[in-house]
């Protein structure tokens, strides 16, 4: 990337979080996953997601996503619950990348960034100039523009999961929701698109909230950290309130000290060992 | 939203023109309407057309031993010609061609739609039993109806078609519901349309025991798949279901390439995943069911015809118009061949795309196996 830093611009009009989870309930099934849970995000911050497996933490960003209609409560964006919203709508405001999403052999990068303009589309208007310059700047962000006509399948993982992260910049939202980006990516792979994800809210005013595994990425990539167990939300703050040895162990059940990051100066969290359950 | 500050060297020397968009396409754009097209798209479109037209013309000139050249079958079309040559061309060779062309093209286009939506390259009425759900509801019209008094008039015109529509239609509802667990996975779903698919083929046989001879006859022509008794009235079923679903599946396409992406992404581009589904699902099947009451299950076309038009356009998903236009020109070719390979016995053309399909089938199956291995 060769973007110029500029400030950071702060979250649009209109006062309180722009997206936000009331009172939610959410589970699959027979499943109940969280319950009654209240969740804000951080206008124009880097929100991470941390948690056990199983926690919640993936089902909370699918519903504020509006991937998963809540039991109860509600997802209300800019005021509105998104229920209720036509869903091209919300799409055109929130993009959510989900975990694993599926690319027909032969797709190429152009093609799939090309589609993330769908909720701007209808049968007769497929290609305005204003998609045009959305994809372009999508692909230009990302650095992926000169993989335009490279199917899927012949890119590395961390260009494949930039070409997908251009395909959810292409919607061109103010919001971006992105369900574990690094998975299955080697280390270097999830700095690459971690440096991404900082750009795009850095440079181009982008909210994002992630959802992520690794601790010390997430505190080192994050404005905020969002600690969840057991469906509730334990601890949110900056990476170093949240990143304690006591909150560590009591969401994840892991003995840790936590010492400076010698490159950034986040919370670097450095296992001692795993406590047994207690009852 | 604001547009971010990308200094990008070639976007600040052409800032008026918007850029071309990727994957091969061009845009079009008039007024308010904005629309992509692939140049090679495009021209696998434009040879398949100049394919079936010759197909046609061979078709409407050369189909039977019957010595009429082209100057004859045009003298003909302007309103010539004497009586039995008005028939061959009016009657028979007219309506024939019109049929295998327009069931060909509903077979072609409810297959990319269902290949599309199921994810699946394996995905067709014939693996979905949509077919021969088809198959058993026109078979127990005839079966049923030739003993209460013979298959004529209005039974013959809207009971065959009805009995088609219901029977694909019950098959589609049951292969769908049968493998929906919170959303359908596409190995559950062909498994269960293989299932589904046996137990019609079945039930069209066991129909055809209660019935007496000539009925059963007829029922046999008819389920073998044949154009052989192509009039205009079988020629207004399948026109007229292509006349309608085909601009619904063309405005669909986009829909169909964001299903593509998995449920999940498709949701997150504001696509409603379950309404969208059950209105391709029920346009594929319609476009079945009216191909098979048209000319009874031809098989393997609906299979073949959005792999081949896939391959030849280079795309990740069937392009719908393309596998229209292929699946035209395989079924009116596999009519030709079925009916001149062995003359003077003419071989009914669902048996021979069947005999086609089948190692075509094992290809694709074969390919899938190893693509899954990569």
């Amino acid at each position: 990337m060769t973007t110029d830093r500029s400030p950071s611009p702060t979250g649009p009009e209109g006062p309180g979080p722009r997206l936000r989870a009331e009172g939610a309930t959410l589970g699959y099934g027979e499943t109940v996953v969280t319950r009654d849970l209240d969740f804000a995000v951080a206008d124009g911050a880097v929100t991470s997601i941390i948690g056990p497996n199983g926690c919640g933490k993936s089902t909370l960003l699918r519903a504020l996503g509006r991937l998963l209609r809540p039991r109860s409560g509600q997802v209300l964006l800019d005021g509105r619950p998104i229920a209720r919203t036509p869903p091209r709508q919300v799409a055109r405001t929130v993009a959510v990348l989900p975990q694993a999403p599926l690319a027909p052999p032969g797709l190429t990068v152009g093609d799939l960034v090309m589609r993330g303009r769908h909720p701007h589309q209808s049968w007769y208007r497929q290609w305005s100039s204003s998609d045009a310059g959305e994809v372009a700047r999508a692909l230009e962000m990302t650095g992926m523009a000169g993989f335009a006509e490279r199917p899927l399948e012949r890119l590395s993982g961390g260009q494949r999961q930039r070409a997908w992260i251009s395909m959810a910049l292409a919607q061109g939202t103010d919001l971006l929701l992105l369900d574990e980006p690094t998975t299955y990516l080697d280390l270097a792979h999830q700095i690459e698109v971690l440096e991404l994800v900082r750009a795009l809210n850095r440079d181009h005013g982008r909210t994002v909230v992630m959802v992520l595994h690794d601790l010390n990425l997430a505190g080192r990539y994050s404005d905020l950290l969002v600690a969840m167990r057991d469906g509730a939300v334990r601890a949110s703050g900056a990476p170093g309130e949240v990143l304690t040895p006591d909150l560590v162990a009591e969401t994840f059940g892991l003995e840790c000290k936590v010492v400076p990051d010698p490159v950034s100066g986040s919370p670097l969290v450095v296992p001692v060992g795993v406590r047994t359950e207690e009852g | 939203m604001t547009p971010a500050p990308t200094p990008a060297p070639g976007a600040a020397t052409a800032p008026a023109a918007p850029p071309p968009p990727p994957a091969g396409r061009r845009a079009l754009r008039a007024g308010p309407v904005s629309w992509t097209w692939r140049p090679r798209t495009a021209a696998v479109a434009l040879l398949v057309c100049a394919a079936l037209a010759g197909l046609f013309v061979r078709a409407l000139t050369a189909f039977d031993d019957y010595p009429m050249g082209a100057a004859d079958v045009l003298a003909v079309l302007a309103g010539g010609g004497d009586g039995g040559e008005r028939f061959v061309v009016m009657e028979l060779r007219m309506p024939r061609a019109l049929t295998g062309a327009l069931v060909g093209a509903g077979l072609g286009l409810s297959g990319a739609i269902l290949q599309g939506v199921a994810r699946n390259p394996l995905a067709s009425p014939d693996t979905l039993g949509i077919g021969w759900g088809a198959s058993v509801g026109a078979v127990l019209v005839i079966v049923l109806g030739g003993s209460a008094g013979g298959v004529s008039g209005a039974a013959a015109q809207f009971g065959v078609p009805a009995g088609a529509v219901v029977g694909g239609l019950a098959a589609a509802v049951a292969v769908f519901g049968l493998s929906w667990r919170a959303g359908v996975s596409s190995t559950r779903l062909l498994l269960v349309g293989v299932a589904v698919s046996l137990m019609c083929a079945n039930l069209v046989y066991w129909a055809m025991t209660w019935s007496d001879l000539q009925d059963a006859a007829r029922a046999q022509t008819w389920v073998t798949g044949s154009l052989h008794a192509a009039d205009w009235e079988r020629v207004g079923t399948a026109a007229a279901a292509l006349a309608v679903l085909l601009p619904v599946a063309l405005a669909a396409a986009a829909t169909v390439a964001a299903l593509g992406l998995g449920d999940d992404a498709a949701r997150g581009l504001g696509v409603r995943v379950d309404a969208a589904r059950l209105v391709l699902l029920t346009c594929a099947a319609l476009l079945v069911c009216a191909a098979t009451a048209a000319a009874g299950p031809i098989t393997f076309v609906a299979l073949a015809a959005p792999q081949i038009a896939l391959r030849l356009c280079g795309t990740a998903q069937p392009p719908p118009l393309t596998s229209a236009l292929t699946g035209a020109a395989l079924t009116l070719g596999a009519d030709q061949l079925a009916a001149g390979l062995f003359a003077p016995t003419q071989l009914p053309v669902g048996v021979f795309t069947a005999v086609l399909g089948a190692p075509f089938l094992m290809y694709l199956i074969i390919l899938r196996h190893r693509e899954a291995r990569l």
